[in-house]
């Protein structure tokens, strides 16, 4: 009788056990893939953070709108890391411990990738980085990525541009200054400039740093000016570099070129705020409408984000930033389906090894996680009538002037002789 | 680097504007914290409130931002009396402001953030004035309007407050809570009341520099953070209390942070000023013009 009952319970359990793991099963099937990330929405980088997060979402609803990955629906799980680097470690513990999230992508820019890279490292994590510059030099870390087209040796290839356009002027240039916001990515673009100014033999007449919350640049303006370089290269980000621009204006910096590593102006608020002050300034964009033949997969994009970003009040051009945050979830949807799951190790391999078609066109990486192949445009901004955005939609106010498959013209040398 | 005249006279002139700005924004702080002892950490909250309204107003009829500030005082100030009763009534009059009422504040500092946020997203602002990209040379030496315009504009206010605090009735009333509450209320005079109107136009000055912030560089909701340390360290270098020792610790800051700028490298600015923070103070804890 015993024997008989308890066989009698266990068949009931067994059957049980075998119903709810069958159940279980398909709840997990049914369960979404969590893809987790911090991204700065409120702070100093938000306007540009919000833009990647809309990119961002609108590629997990066209991911979705398709039947998800893996058959599983795609579930974007991001916090605010407030542009506070501070915030960035407790925030992936959270989203790897706490929400249990499969995937993790960073947020933008250097500032805040390089925090998270120390726990992706100790959690084997494959980690895609978006626009954060050199972040792996220190780290080697063989499952970092970044989708910015800055190149395989970042830190110099960044701030080429400028000087092979700097060198290209006649008579050459022999002094140079160099000036920056106290913050990750201008001490790493400075750090490449310098490279660049030890090969070219230059001579640093100035070579400084500030805070970024500074109110007045003009005194830093006129400490360069003082210095009288025939080059000044400046690595900012959007507040400081508003201030820099007004304040080369107001005091009437003359120099031969102006700029080089402006973070902002990539964006139509700055775009639009600094109108014509940004006339003879040289800096590094992503896209210009004056090359849009060589970059035919961009309109894609575009015609899914710009009336989107309009609605939220996000950057309207979406010519920098939000296509590359697109590119980076398609490079990851591209690796998951082809491993066929989200082994990290699996598909950090398969991320080495193969190309990538984004909306941002073939994508590489190199060993280290960069672009194979540098493809970021060194610009000059001119003929600037006024603050209105359509004359940024439209050719005419960007020559290219590096990469030279790219390039439209060439440099308009004296930096004051635009604003004439 | 060679030390010229024309380098020397625009960094003093800088300094100055840039003093002036700084008094605008901390001129509030010393009404609320320097002599009713209420610890406004929102304070720059305020501030960037004052430029977001003058943001909208400045974008949508293309009114001067400085005019729309000083349109709308009236309703910082009478913003900043409903804030006094509540923080009055949730913390002062319970004994409580110490730290509570700080929290309380530091609320208030988040809240508006946010709701910045949620009203005119998270991009950085500016506004158009004629004068923006107008600068006067004298010589050698530049006067930059968009730091000229709010300079007189905020040396007018400072005056005005402080010939306000010692020349009428209700003036002396403040400086007279900011000493004895006690003796005050002995004289049939009610200082919550007076405490109320001193911190309402702590807060109408707030609105005011806002709008001088905004024409100065662009704003976005979470700037006002980083004032934070400055207006309070104004105040104390000043002197707590004093108007006018706010106006030269402003002074002191600006032509401090110019000339550091100017002649041994910006990223030194913050390490000067808040060290001549610190040598004023442990020869004068009282601060430059403090009692």
């Amino acid at each position: 009788m015993l024997g008989n009952g308890v066989v009698g319970i266990s068949r009931r359990v067994l059957g049980a056990l075998v119903i709810g793991f069958a159940l279980s099963g398909t709840a997990l099937a049914q369960q979404p893939l969590k893809i987790g990330f911090g991204m700065s929405l409120t702070g100093p980088l938000a306007g540009n953070g919000k833009a990647a997060l809309i990119s961002m979402q609108i590629w997990a609803e066209d991911v979705n709108a398709k039947g998800g990955l893996l058959g599983r629906k795609v579930e974007l799980v991001y916090y605010d890391d407030q542009t506070n680097p501070a915030t960035v470690p407790s925030l992936y513990s959270k989203l790897l411990d706490v929400d249990k999230v499969d995937l993790v992508v960073s947020g933008y820019g250097t500032a805040v990738i390089a925090p998270a890279m120390p726990l992706m490292m100790q959690r084997n994590m494959a980690f895609m980085g978006l626009f954060g510059l050199n972040v792996n030099s220190k780290f080697k870390y063989d499952r970092y990525f970044q989708i910015m087209p800055a190149g395989p040796d970042p830190a110099v290839d960044w701030t080429r541009g400028y000087f092979e356009a700097a060198m290209a002027l006649n008579p050459k240039p022999g002094t140079v200054a160099l000036v920056g916001a106290d913050a990750e990515y201008p001490h790493l673009a400075l750090e490449g400039a310098r490279v660049h100014v030890k090969r070219l033999g230059l001579k640093v007449v100035y070579d400084k740093t500030y805070p970024p919350n500074t109110v007045d640049y003009s005194p830093i303006v006129r400490a360069i000016q003082a210095t009288n370089p025939d080059l000044v290269y400046l690595a900012s980000y959007p507040p400081d570099s508003a201030g820099m621009v007004r304040a080369a204006n107001e005091v009437g910096l003359k120099t031969r070129m102006f700029g080089g590593g402006l973070v902002g102006p990539q964006f139509a608020a700055l775009k639009t705020q600094l109108g014509p002050l940004l006339n003879g300034v040289i800096n590094y964009e992503a896209y210009a409408p004056d090359i849009n033949r060589k970059f035919p997969f961009l309109d894609q994009f575009l015609a899914k984000y710009q009336g989107r970003a309009v609605k939220e009040g996000v950057d309207p051009l979406g010519f920098y930033l939000p296509p590359y945050a697109y590119a980076m979830m398609q490079v990851l949807e591209q690796a998951i389906k082809a491993t066929g799951g989200i082994d990290q190790a699996k598909l950090a391999d398969y991320m080495h090894a193969n190309e990538f078609d984004t909306y941002v066109g073939k994508v590489r990486f190199a060993k280290n996680g960069e672009w194979s192949v540098p493809r970021m445009l060194t610009v000059q901004y001119h003929g600037i009538g006024g603050n209105d955005l359509e004359q940024w939609m439209k050719p005419g106010h960007v020559t290219v002037l590096y990469p030279n498959e790219y390039k439209t013209g060439a440099v308009k040398a004296p930096y004051h002789e635009n604003k004439k | 680097m060679e030390i010229s005249t024309a380098l020397l006279l625009n960094a003093i002139i800088a300094g100055l504007l840039l003093g002036g700005f700084y008094a605008a924004m901390s001129v509030g702080i010393s009404i609320s914290f320097g002599m009713l002892d209420v610890v406004n950490i929102a304070h720059p909250a305020f501030i960037i409130l004052g430029s977001y309204i003058a943001y909208i107003v400045n974008d949508r009829f293309g009114v001067d931002p400085i005019v729309v500030s000083v349109a709308v005082s009236p309703l910082f100030f009478l913003l900043g009396m409903a804030l006094y009763r509540i923080y009055y009534v949730c913390f002062e009059r319970r004994g409580q402001e110490s730290l509570r009422g700080l929290a309380f504040f530091f609320g208030i500092l988040f809240i508006t953030e946010v709701a910045l946020v949620l009203i005119f997203g998270v991009d950085y602002r500016m506004v158009s004035t004629r004068y923006g990209d107008v600068t006067w040379r004298a010589g050698a030496v530049d006067f930059p309007m968009r730091l000229v315009v709010p300079f007189l504009v905020s040396m007018t206010m400072v005056i005005g407050v402080q010939l306000f605090l010692t020349r009428t009735f209700f003036g002396r009333a403040v400086l007279a809570v900011a000493q004895d509450q006690l003796a005050l209320r002995l004289m049939g005079v009610d200082p919550v009341r007076v405490k109320e109107l001193a911190f309402a136009l702590s807060i109408a000055t707030a609105g005011v520099a806002g709008a001088f912030l905004i024409v100065i560089q662009p704003v976005q909701p979470a700037i006002g953070r980083e004032f934070i340390g400055l207006v309070f360290a104004v105040c104390v270098l000043g002197g707590m209390g004093s108007i006018l020792g706010t106006l030269l610790g402003a002074f002191v800051l600006g032509l401090a942070e110019s000339f550091t700028s100017t002649f041994f490298g910006p990223s030194w600015a913050p390490a000067v000023s808040f060290g001549l923070l610190l040598a004023t103070l442990a020869f004068r804890p009282s601060g430059l013009l403090g009692r």
